[in-house]
Order: C-alpha cells, then sequence, then structure tokens
C-alpha cells in the first residue's frame, strides 16, 4: 500500500510539471492530499469488484493495476492512453480491471454505479461496486436518485463520499445544510460509516466492513472519508478561498509519511526499504513520462472511431428497403 | 391477417425480447400496476415479475443513469421515460453517460439501452405537449427512432433493443390506437433496420418527407391532393431520425423535384432545420423549387382547443404547403 500511495504520489507530480510545460491540456484534477482514500478502499476489496468514481481519477486507476505507462499517455492525449486519447484525464477506464472509470459531470456516475449493482444481483455475481465521488455532488439530485434507488432495491454498491471540505471553491458550509455527508444517507436508511481519509488503515477498515455488509446481501452503505487535498481543484485554481496556513496544517498529517513511519513504528519494513519504493517509483514515473511523450499522436482520419459500437451507414449501397407499398393504415387519431 | 394497435404492437416486441433473452429488463414510473400512463406494458409484471419489469422512483435522470449502469453491468434494459417532456431531466445522463461511454473509454465497452418515450399533445397544456426529437437527434452516440405504423414500431423495437448502442425511441400518443398489420410467422421475428427510410406512397410530383404521426398527415394530404388537384406525392417515412437515410430522400427529390419536410417540432431550431440544411446541400441540383417545411410555430403549445388546433401541424397545412409550390 505503501508503494502505491508513492506511485500516486509521483505520477500526479509529474503530470503537474507536464502540464506546465503545456505538454497535458484542458483539466487536470489532482489527488494529492487524498491518496489513502484510494489505496485503503480498492485494497480492502476483491479485484472484481467494481470501480467507478469522479475526474479526479488517476489514482484510482493506479491502484486498481491499470498501467502508469497508459495513464500518463492517455494524459498526454496520445494512441497509447487508456482511452486512446479519447478521454483524457478526467475519463481513465480499464474494463478488464472493473474499472468503469472517471465520470466528469458531478454526481452521474451514482445511479450508474446502483444501476451496475442492480445487474450484479441480478445475474447473482458475488461482486460489490465502489462508487467514488465528493461532498460536492451530494447537494446534486442525481445523488440522491442514485442513493434512493439503492437502497430501494437493497443493491450491494458502496458510495465512499471524500469529504475534501470543498467543491471547486465553495466551502462546506457554503454548499451544504449538514457538515457531515453521512447524514445525508441516513434518510435513505442507509448504514454508514466515517473514517480518517488521511489514514489508509482506517479507510481500509471502513471499506473491510461496507465490503462485507453488501456481500451479505444487506444492501448498500455509505462510506464517508474525511480528507483533503494539497493541491488546487484543478490546475486552473488560485485558490483564493483558502488560506495557505489551512493547507500547510493539513500538510502535517500527509498520509504518505504518516503512513511510512507507521511501517517502520510496527517493524513492517525499514525506512531504508521505504526510500528503496521511493525511488523504484520514480524511475518508474520518468519511464511512464518518457513513454507518453514519445507515444504517437492518435490519426485524426480516426476521430469518428467508436462514435457506435455498430455503426450504421445509411450511405452504404448494402442498405435496404427502397419504394415499398404503402403500408395499410387506419387512424383514430384524430387532429 | 388481423389489425394490431401501435400500443400493442409496442408491447408485443418488449414481451417477445424480453422471452427470447434474459437480459431484457424494463424499469420506468407506474409501468407495472398502473400499466404504464399509455398502457404499453400491461401485463408484463405479472408475466415476468417485479425484477424484470421494475417500477421506479419518479427520478428521470437516475433512471437513465441506473439503466447505464445496468447495462454496463450484462444487462439489456429498456427504461420508460413517461414522455418526452420528462425525458429533459434526463438529458444529462442521455447525452453525458449513455451517449459518451464507448467513445470516450476508447471503444472498451457500450451501452446496449432502449429509452422509449412519447410525444404528442392532447389539450395537455404548455409543458406536457412538446416534441423534442431534434435534441437527441443531434447527439453523436444516440440513436434515434420515431416509428408512426404499428409494424415499423415492433420491428424498430426488436432492432433497438438488440442494437449494442444507445437508441431513443420515441411513440407517439395520438398513434397509439391507430391500426396495422404485423408480419406474421417467421417475419414477425425480422426487425425493422436502424435508419432506414422507406417510400411508402410512390408519386412524381413532389416528395413529402415525414416521420411518426406526421407521416399520417402527409398520407392523408397525398391523397387530398390527388384526388383534388392531380398532383401526385411520394411520401417518404424517415423511421431513423439517427442517422437519417439521405439516399432514400434524395433518391425520391431526383425522381419529383420538389420536397416539403413536415415535423411536430417548433420551427427554428427543430429537426426539420437540421433536415433542410442538409437536403438543401444534397439535393440543390434536382430541386425546382425551394425546400418547405411543415413545422410548429414558435409558441408553448396552448391549452384551449382551439389555441392548439391553432398550433398542431395538420395534413391541411401539408396540402397548403404543396398548393403553393404547384
Ligand atoms: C453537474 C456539474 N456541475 C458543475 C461542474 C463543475 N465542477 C467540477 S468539479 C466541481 C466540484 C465538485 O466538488 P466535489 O464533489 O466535492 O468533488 P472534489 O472535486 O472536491 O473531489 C464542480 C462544481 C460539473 N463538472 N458538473
Ligand atoms: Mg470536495
Amino acid at each position: 500500500m505503501y508503494r502505491q500511495l508513492v506511485l500516486i504520489r509521483r505520477f500526479e507530480e509529474h503530470a503537474a510539471e507536464a502540464y506546465a510545460q503545456a505538454k497535458i491540456g484542458g483539466f487536470l484534477h489532482l489527488y494529492i492530499g487524498e491518496e489513502a482514500v484510494a489505496v485503503g478502499a480498492i485494497n480492502a476489496v476483491r479485484e472484481t469488484d467494481h470501480l467507478l468514481t469522479h475526474y479526479r481519477d488517476h489514482g484510482y486507476a493506479l491502484v486498481r493495476g491499470c498501467d502508469p505507462k497508459a495513464c500518463m499517455a492517455e494524459l498526454f492525449g496520445r494512441e497509447d492512453g487508456l482511452c486512446h486519447g479519447r478521454g483524457g484525464s478526467m475519463h481513465l477506464a480499464e474494463a478488464a480491471r472493473h474499472f468503469w472509470g472517471g465520470y466528469a459531470i458531478v454526481g452521474s456516475h451514482i445511479p450508474i454505479g446502483a444501476g451496475m449493482a442492480y445487474a450484479m444481483q441480478y445475474q447473482e455475481r458475488d461482486e460489490v461496486v465502489l462508487d467514488f465521488f465528493g461532498d460536492g455532488a451530494t447537494g446534486n439530485g442525481i445523488f440522491h436518485e442514485g442513493l434512493s434507488m439503492a437502497a430501494l432495491w437493497n443493491l450491494p454498491v458502496i458510495f465512499i463520499c471524500e469529504n475534501n471540505l470543498y467543491g471547486m471553491g465553495a466551502t462546506l458550509a457554503e454548499e451544504s445544510p449538514v457538515s457531515e455527508m453521512r447524514i445525508k444517507a441516513e434518510g435513505y436508511t442507509m448504514p454508514s460509516i466515517q473514517c480518517d481519509g488521511m489514514d489508509v488503515l482506517s479507510v481500509y477498515e471502513a471499506l473491510g466492513k461496507a465490503a462485507e455488509h453488501c456481500r451479505s446481501g444487506k444492501g448498500p452503505y455509505f462510506v464517508e472519508a474525511m480528507t483533503y487535498r494539497f493541491r488546487g481543484h484543478s490546475m486552473a485554481d488560485p485558490e483564493l478561498y483558502r488560506d495557505k496556513s489551512e493547507v500547510q496544517r493539513w500538510r502535517v498529517r500527509d498520509p504518505i509519511p504518516s503512513f511510512g513511519d507507521w511501517c517502520v513504528e510496527h517493524g513492517v519494513c525499514s525506512s531504508q526499504e521505504l526510500a528503496q519504493i521511493n525511488e523504484e517509483v520514480e524511475g518508474e514515473m520518468l519511464e511512464a513520462v518518457a513513454f507518453a511523450e514519445q507515444s504517437p499522436w492518435p490519426d485524426p482520419a480516426e476521430v469518428g472511431r467508436w462514435i457506435y459500437a455498430k455503426p450504421i451507414d445509411p450511405e452504404s449501397p448494402a442498405r435496404s428497403e427502397g419504394a415499398g407499398a404503402a403500408v395499410p393504415l387506419t387512424s383514430d387519431a384524430g387532429v | 391477417m388481423s389489425l394490431v394497435s401501435y400500443r400493442d404492437a409496442v408491447r408485443s416486441a418488449l414481451r417477445d425480447e424480453m422471452l427470447r433473452d434474459q437480459r431484457v429488463i424494463l424499469m420506468g414510473e407506474d409501468i407495472t400496476g398502473y400499466g404504464g400512463s399509455y398502457a404499453v406494458t400491461k401485463g408484463l409484471v405479472e408475466e415476468f415479475g417485479p425484477k424484470r419489469v421494475m417500477e421506479t422512483p419518479i427520478a428521470e435522470a437516475g433512471i437513465v443513469g441506473f439503466a447505464v449502469g445496468a447495462a454496463m453491468g450484462g444487462l439489456i434494459p429498456v427504461a420508460e421515460l413517461m414522455t418526452v417532456n420528462f425525458a429533459l431531466l434526463a438529458l444529462d445522463q442521455i447525452v453525458n453517460s449513455a451517449a459518451k461511454c464507448h467513445y470516450m473509454f476508447g471503444g472498451q465497452w457500450s451501452v446496449p439501452l432502449v429509452v422509449r418515450t412519447v410525444s404528442g399533445f392532447g389539450q395537455l397544456g404548455p409543458t406536457h405537449s412538446q416534441t423534442f426529437e431534434g435534441w437527441f437527434a443531434s447527439v453523436p452516440g444516440l440513436k434515434v427512432v420515431m416509428p408512426a405504423t404499428p409494424a415499423d414500431a415492433r420491428g424498430l423495437l426488436l432492432a433497438a433493443i438488440r442494437d449494442p448502442d444507445p437508441v431513443i425511441f420515441i411513440e407517439h400518443s395520438l398513434l397509439y390506437s391507430t391500426k396495422g398489420e404485423l408480419p406474421e410467422g417467421e417475419a414477425a421475428d425480422e426487425e425493422v433496420p436502424i435508419g432506414s427510410a422507406k417510400v411508402v406512397r410512390a408519386g412524381t410530383d413532389v416528395t413529402l418527407v415525414a416521420y411518426s404521426r406526421m407521416l399520417l398527415q402527409a398520407l392523408q394530404a397525398a391523397e387530398e391532393l390527388e384526388r383534388s388537384d392531380g398532383v401526385s406525392c411520394e411520401v417518404v417515412d424517415l423511421r431513423t431520425l439517427r442517422p437519417v437515410d439521405y439516399p432514400t430522400v434524395v433518391e425520391s427529390v431526383r425522381r419529383t423535384h420538389q420536397l416539403v419536410l413536415c415535423g411536430e417540432d417548433w420551427r427554428t431550431g427543430g429537426f426539420g432545420a437540421s433536415l433542410l440544411s442538409e437536403l438543401s446541400d444534397r439535393c440543390f441540383d434536382d430541386l425546382d423549387a425551394p425546400i418547405q417545411r411543415v413545422a410548429s410555430p414558435d409558441v408553448p403549445m396552448a391549452y384551449s382547443r382551439q389555441l392548439e388546433r391553432s398550433l398542431i401541424p395538420t395534413s391541411d397545412e401539408v396540402v397548403e404547403v404543396v398548393r403553393r409550390l404547384n
């Protein structure tokens, strides 16, 4: 898990650098500071369990085992990207790993997760769905529609709200009548738990409990991970809405060194081993950036590829039915 | 051969596909005990049970989002949105989730989903009498069909359910009781291909392009024009609004040299506007006169019977437009 924390951090630091050099365009939402949530949560469930997330999605992809090279290439908009440059930073996905992607319309993937959980229940597949989103998403009607249906039909889905105290720049106090998002789940009779999103073990434990609940057929579960993003909402954020001192206070609780210390204290590994991991990951990330830079651009002639799984071309000569006899019709439609 | 209503034709397609494929499920508001607000799903929950015919909360966006997820998880959901007016609440899920997943994730998975909804009017007032097919048809990633006859309703719904992409299937409330023949025997299982228009009446002087309820109006106008004016109209039922079968229309215009587009949507920005733009390009050299449109005036639909009548495109209006041409 330590390696994964560092992997996300270093991946994103390199991505930020590439963004500053205009090698990555558009939106880039960094997860820095919140890594413990993805790492703790995804490690607590099975590889076959399903993941859906919001647009701040690099962490989940990397923890689920998506190739950092392909992830970086996607950010660079290249052909070797995870989605061949069609999606970009906000839309990483790898179906083979049951990572069903980042969604960038706030809250939109909440009912999608519920629907997927229904499909699992319907097919009697012993797989649960993890659906990650932010505190801001709970203000949207779609959040409530999704939770309502998940509870109504007792579906195996875990809603994980990463409460990082802000939407883009809106504070919790400005965007929500309650400061704890799990209270919103109560109205749907959904059991919930709050965990420390800066502590990978706290998240791990919470998700273990939630997954067991879901897998035993008891219906959905709501996890609220209290966390904080150290960087702006996206690279475009001048961060006018918060004090530097507030960020500094949270940085003291950085999930990476604190988990590193825990590992050393508990004899899981030595500080030399941690340093070794840091170094290895840094090497991998340099490779990922180099790979992304060298990956070819997607061919503009192929830009229309994948609009449909089954494209239909009425212009093709093979199309059916030309002039025919009039269809017999009787109408009581009036008007 | 017996005559079957448009409503029963839709139901028969749903039922047969549910019998054929366990993965097909229905979901929507009041589709179980109530039987659907237009009684299309009547009897299906009794036959297939509540796991396959799901009564949902009044949550249009949630319903479609849920259906997208169910499709990604291996099912084939057919979501009913009570009318197209309420489908507006689900636009985000239709446009940003259903229509985008296959593309934005690089073709990794498709979303085999049908959204059935209903256009129409009948003194329902400004919020319940609208038609928005042009909005859906403008979105790459969606397929949009609007059948006019029972046979096409059945055949296109079979095609929609078997299609791996999201299909918006728009019925018309004033067509539900219309009757027509359905193919029987082996032909009953045949799909009407998405993306194919059909010449439903041959003619030599003018091409009338229509779909859904306006097809009936166009056919009525064609009879009237034949009878009173000796004008021979060819009538093309578009059937699919995305992708449009332009070649069938263009071939027809090549014979008739005149074109009238008939729709119920608003004149400004309506689906007919987009059709007109494309067809004026494609048919320019064959046209003897500018393409004409029959459409609704840019006014919200009023409740009063008299006012409503003044807004709804009818066969009389089609006749008038053709007379002006000739
Ligand atoms: C429906 C919608 N409205 C607005 C936006 C713009 N937007 C993107 S992220 C965001 C804030 C979301 O905050 P939160 O859910 O707390 O997630 P966080 O970014 O903090 O992880 C907003 C308003 C959007 N993408 N989608
Ligand atoms: Mg937030």
